[in-house]
């Protein structure tokens, strides 16, 4: 382990603030999805991957596809704090000719591939998967899924490839804080029992606590002997770390007015003074 | 007797042979490695056969990851699935992220006749046509079909190739002079500029036949085969444009957005040059053998004579 537990969370934490501020200062992002899997993306960088910027050329590194691709201002700021570009590159985000736009692009070093359009990271990511089977390299890819784009059928199609072969050398993460744009997920299109139906396709299904730090680093460090695809259902807060976003669908691409941007900062620095003692 | 190939099934020779040099070289196939004409393919290479399942827009995603990390996939499904219910994969996973993804679109246009319009593509020249960073060929004989292939499995860039079913004749002497590179346009047949024929892949061998006619009538056409739909030949466009003032283009495809709608996009700037498009219509196709519902749609030999004889007037 890299860093200790307590030193991730801290790390999160300000990756929050980071975020926030972003947004508030761009006027735009998904707030509330990237607060949602801010301690899943922080602590995939920051411990679990075995890539650095210095390998992230290497056909033996860890790969991680975010197919939740509008989270993309929390994933931006876990890679500049990695060192994968210039912080100073941030304040471009979202402006004019800058290709740090509102879902991920490879032109940014650090991202593998486009995504976006909801419903695609899983099936990259089986194609990456199945190459390491092919060419026998032992590196791990990791993808990273709303609960709400459950709903895109391509999501199953590639979760009966995994399935189908066996790739062991595959996670997946849901995001599972049950909300989207519309409401509760459950009452907009229930994709509900989710553990059942990727035991069903073949997955090795692991239930956390997703805003747990112990919890996060603890099963995505852990081997996988099943001879399966594994499947983490991450149950989060949507808008976690800010008290009036959490829970609310109305948070998922909110940008906080002055007071609310006030208050957040107060809270997310309260944590991250916590932490830091 | 004139030779014909079906152009699957050279695609397939050359694919095993890319492969017998180039371990990443993958099939990736949609239950489709018999009608893709694959199975030698499957026997010579059997751990480079990806299938993939009834599922188009996953064989196209996946093939994007397996390119991602180093793997060169051919991709083969009816062009109908590949190019319409993939789409969005191909626009996104293939061309935006810049994949080594080769799409290789099966039994295309007219091809599966009877079966319907769910397997017709008809269309699909005009969606590709519309994203950027996809190149687009439809190899015209067996020549063309050798060295297109040889060519994609070195190339780094995205690209859809069209085929269709049926057998073709064969049109060039050998390979080099049937394909050079992307966006190298080739005359075919030059009888004289009263007209110029443009026209690639399937419809090749019939424009062909109508400026043997024609010749026959003592009208001279010139036969511009396009060879890469995209990148365009602007250049040869042009020098065919300053040589005749009547272009016909002829097409397995709605006369929206495909062939002739690139032909007369890239000539109208000029105001100089009347273009023709011969296609099919915007209307429900009718039910028949591919020749008999080409004769219909005036499509066929005889009839883009009679046509180009009207045009002369």
């Amino acid at each position: 382990m890299i860093l200790d537990i307590q030193a991730l969370q801290l790390k999160a934490a300000q990756m929050r603030l980071a975020t926030w501020q972003m947004i508030y200062r761009a006027k735009t992002g998904h707030t509330g999805s990237d607060l949602s899997c801010a301690d899943i993306v922080t602590a995939l960088y920051n411990d679990v991957m075995q890539q650095t910027p210095a390998t992230f050329t290497n056909p033996n590194r860890d790969r991680y596809v975010q197919s939740k691709g509008h989270a993309v201002e929390i994933l931006y700021n876990v890679l500049a704090d990695a060192g994968y570009f210039p912080q100073a590159d941030l304040l471009t985000y979202s402006q004019f000719n800058s290709p740090y736009i509102g879902h991920p692009t490879n032109h940014i070093n650090g991202i593998e591939m486009n995504t976006g359009s909801l419903g695609h990271g899983l099936g990259l990511s089986v194609g990456m998967a199945l190459a390491a089977k092919l060419d026998q390299r032992d590196y791990r890819v990791f993808t990273l899924m709303g609960d709400g784009e459950q709903a895109e059928g391509s999501v199953w199609e590639a979760a009966m490839a995994a399935g189908n072969y066996h790739l062991d050398n595959l996670t997946a993460i849901i995001d599972h804080n049950r909300l989207q744009i519309s409401g509760p997920t459950e009452s907009v299109m229930n994709s509900e029992p989710l553990a059942e139906k990727y035991a069903a396709f073949g997955f090795d299904v692991q239930e956390i606590d997703g805003n747990d730090m112990n919890q996060i680093v603890t099963v995505l460090t852990a081997e996988n002997n099943t001879n399966k695809p594994r499947l983490i259902l991450a149950d989060t807060i949507k808008g976690k770390g800010i008290s009036f976003a959490e829970n609310q669908a109305s948070w998922h691409h909110r940008v906080p007015t002055a007071d609310e941007y006030q208050q957040g900062i107060d809270e997310l620095q309260t944590v991250i003074g916590g932490l830091s003692k | 007797m004139t030779d014909t190939k079906k152009i699957g099934d050279v695609l397939c020779t050359e694919l095993i042979e890319a492969a017998n040099h180039d371990r990443n070289i993958l099939a990736v196939t949609s239950d489709s490695r018999g009608s893709a004409a694959l199975n030698p393919f499957v026997d010579a290479h059997p751990d480079q056969l990806v299938e993939i399942g009834i599922a188009e827009q996953n064989s196209v995603t996946v093939a994007s990851g397996l390119a991602h990390s180093g793997k060169r996939p051919f991709v083969f499904a009816p062009a109908a699935f590949l190019t319409m219910r993939s789409i969005e994969q191909v626009k996104v996973d293939v061309a935006y992220s810049n994949s080594n993804v080769k799409l290789i679109g099966i039994s295309g246009g007219n091809s599966y006749s009877v079966l319907g319009a769910t397997h017709h593509s008809l269309q699909d020249l005009a969606i590709t046509r519309a994203i950027p960073n996809l190149e687009i060929y439809m190899p015209a004989d067996e020549h063309q079909a050798q060295g297109l292939m040889r060519y994609l499995a070195t190339s780094p860039n995205p690209a859809y190739v069209r085929i269709g079913k049926v057998a073709l004749p064969t049109l060039y002497p050998n390979v080099t002079q049937a394909f050079t590179k992307p966006g190298k346009a080739n005359i075919l047949s030059n009888y004289g500029q009263d007209v110029a024929i443009v026209a690639m892949g399937e419809t090749l061998a019939i424009a062909n036949e109508a400026a043997i006619q024609l010749n026959q009538l003592g009208i001279h056409a010139q036969v511009i085969d396009l060879v890469s739909l995209k990148p365009l030949d602007q250049a040869t466009l042009n020098q065919v444009a300053d040589q005749t003032h009547l272009i016909v283009t002829l097409e397995e495809h709605s006369l929206y957005g495909g062939l002739g709608s690139a032909v007369a996009e890239a000539l109208a700037p000029r105001g100089d040059t009347k273009v023709h498009i011969i296609g099919f219509p915007d209307e429900p196709v009718i039910a028949g053998t591919q020749a008999e519902v080409f004769n219909y749609y005036g499509m066929d030999a005889t009839s883009v004579t009679e046509k180009i004889k009207h045009w002369l007037r």
